[in-house]
């Protein structure tokens, strides 16, 4: 047990830095490919739920049909596939087939977002079918379009609902970077391989390194709760005031309010 | 005689192989409140759902000020605008507050400043009752008061003619009193107005028009007096009968 101590000791001494550093750039690329990811998502799960009418042009049909297909081609290549093949197929791919060698954190980002993007696309396509057909109607009657009824009704409850699993989708972005090791991207795991490199403590880097991601991923899904919550609101409303005569002279904010039992809580 | 507003001739509609209307024509004046009865199942919420064109009308023809409006280059969606529509089930946005609910339709469909847009939001939330609550969200309020603001929505877009669809028929019964008030009062000033209700009162007391469905065919219609007092239709008599003990 000394010796673990000992040796645990010895592995930050050396390579405390590496490992914060590892750390970091782990969060880094997660975050990232987690944001955009979502952007892809949103976009393939927009295009994906636009609807067809049987009186819109041909040329329209056919193209939204080609399309979905190459979208579903897309979806279904990156969610069949493992990321650690994905990263050595863009990485080395790139080299030998357009001649051009992509760098590391450019590639590293890119695998991650695209990676992440086909597993957000369904969830957002799936998010966006899963709102109450009632709201499209409500916009459609008030004389909105598709994609006024998408940006103003439809994709922000969407969006709503799919916070836990864009938060999720962090969370296994934070452990699953770890293949891009593959790539030599310099995250937590590529720190720890060089750390056991020099200095053959297998066990005591590993413990360090899990120790550390898993700070990551509780602190991480903890943050999460806190914004989920947040987001989800009080159940109170103020009343604007009852006064009708103080609405005449074009007065917009009502942020008075009449003084409640909360209040005094 | 004033023009029609709205005019349908002959207007069929299918679901597959089946008939849900067949043959429908009447027409709608400025000011005419005209009331669909009928027992559920007999095509009301299709016939107003082909009016707004949420549904495709499988043949005949919708006129608006005598345009047919599936010609091309007819837009619908400015249409909707012009003809509202007021669901069973509110259909407000729940993402959004009370005030919100009525100012986004004519923000970005009539293109008004949001200044201006809630000033109207605000009377007609005012004439139905809800101004207090304008910071609410939808999951805040009761079944009546939903009702209430999805009307004060529609009436915001300042539409020439407003759909109802059954408004009262998902609120509790203490609730549709304020609803149907509501109604009247907007009846009473001069509002464009086509009602699918069970609420025969209604139907009887504000109609110019009323019309009975039943099997997807207009099977008879008149004025209140015509359908309420001296119904000529067996079919008509034993659906007052049923609704009126
Ligand atoms: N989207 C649909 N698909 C298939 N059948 C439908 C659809 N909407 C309505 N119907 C059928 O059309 C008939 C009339 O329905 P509806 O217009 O809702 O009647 P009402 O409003 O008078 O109760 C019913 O038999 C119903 O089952
Ligand atoms: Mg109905």
């Amino acid at each position: 047990m000394a010796d673990f101590i000992e040796g645990i000791i010895k592995v930050w001494n050396g390579y405390g830095p590496s490992f914060l550093n590892g750390a970091l750039n782990t969060l880094i690329v997660s975050f990232i490919g987690t944001v955009a990811g979502c952007i892809i998502g949103f976009g393939v799960g927009v295009v994906q739920t636009i609807p067809v009418d049987k009186k819109d042009p041909l040329w329209k049909r056919v193209i939204l049909t080609a399309v979905n297909l190459i979208l579903k081609g897309y979806v279904e290549l990156f969610r069949g596939t493992p990321m650690i093949v994905q990263s050595v197929f863009i990485y080395y791919g790139a080299r030998m087939v357009f001649d051009y060698q992509i760098d590391v954190w450019p590639a590293a980002l890119l695998i991650v977002s695209i990676n992440t993007g086909a597993y957000m696309a369904e969830t957002v396509r799936g998010g966006i079918l899963s709102i109450d057909p009632g709201q499209t109607e409500g916009a459609k009657a008030i004389g909105m379009n598709h994609v006024q009824t998408m940006m103003n009704v439809i994709i922000p409850q969407a969006f709503r609902n799919i916070i836990p699993q864009i938060g999720n989708n962090f969370i296994i972005n934070i452990k699953d970077t770890s293949v891009l090791s593959v790539i030599s991207f310099a995250d937590l795991f590529f720190t720890h391989k060089s750390a056991v490199g020099a200095l053959y403590l297998y066990f005591e880097s590993a413990t360090i390194t899990m120790a550390i991601y898993l700070v990551m991923t509780v602190t991480a899904s903890f943050l999460l709760r806190l914004l989920e919550k947040k987001l989800d609101g009080d159940d109170n409303y103020d009343l604007a005031t009852t006064d009708t005569l103080a609405y005449t002279s074009g007065m917009l904010s009502y942020h008075q309010k009449e003084k409640t039992l909360e209040d005094f809580k | 005689m004033s023009e029609n507003i709205i005019e349908i001739q002959h207007l069929e509609k299918n679901f597959g192989s089946h008939k849900v209307l067949s043959d429908i024509d009447f027409s709608v004046k400025k000011g005419d409140v005209t009331t669909i009865i009928g027992v559920s199942g007999s095509g009301k919420s299709t016939l107003l759902r082909c009016i707004n064109v949420l549904e495709t009308p499988s043949g005949g023809k919708i006129l608006f000020h005598g345009n047919d409006i599936d010609e091309k280059g007819f837009s619908v969606t400015d249409y909707r605008a012009k003809v509202g529509m007021v669901f069973q089930n509110f259909n407000l946005f729940s993402n959004m507050s009370v005030l919100q609910n009525c100012v986004v339709g004519q923000v970005k469909v009539l293109g008004k400043k949001k200044a201006e847009a809630e000033e109207t939001a605000k009377y007609f939330l005012e004439k139905v009752g809800m101004l207090p609550y304008i910071n609410a969200k939808p999951k805040q309020l009761s079944g009546g008061q939903k009702q209430r603001v999805a009307i004060a929505r529609a009436l915001a877009m300042e539409p020439e003619v407003l759909l109802f669809d059954e408004p009262t028929s998902a609120l509790d019964p203490q609730m549709v009193g304020e609803v149907l008030a509501v109604m009247r009062q907007l009846a009473a000033e001069g509002l464009t107005m086509i009602v699918v209700t069970h609420e025969m009162a209604f139907a009887r007391d504000v109609s110019s028009h009323v019309v009975f469905m039943k099997d997807g065919v207009i099977w008879e219609e008149g004025t209140p007096e015509d359908i309420f007092v001296n119904p000529k239709k067996d079919e008509t008599k034993d659906f007052l009968a049923r609704f009126i003990n």
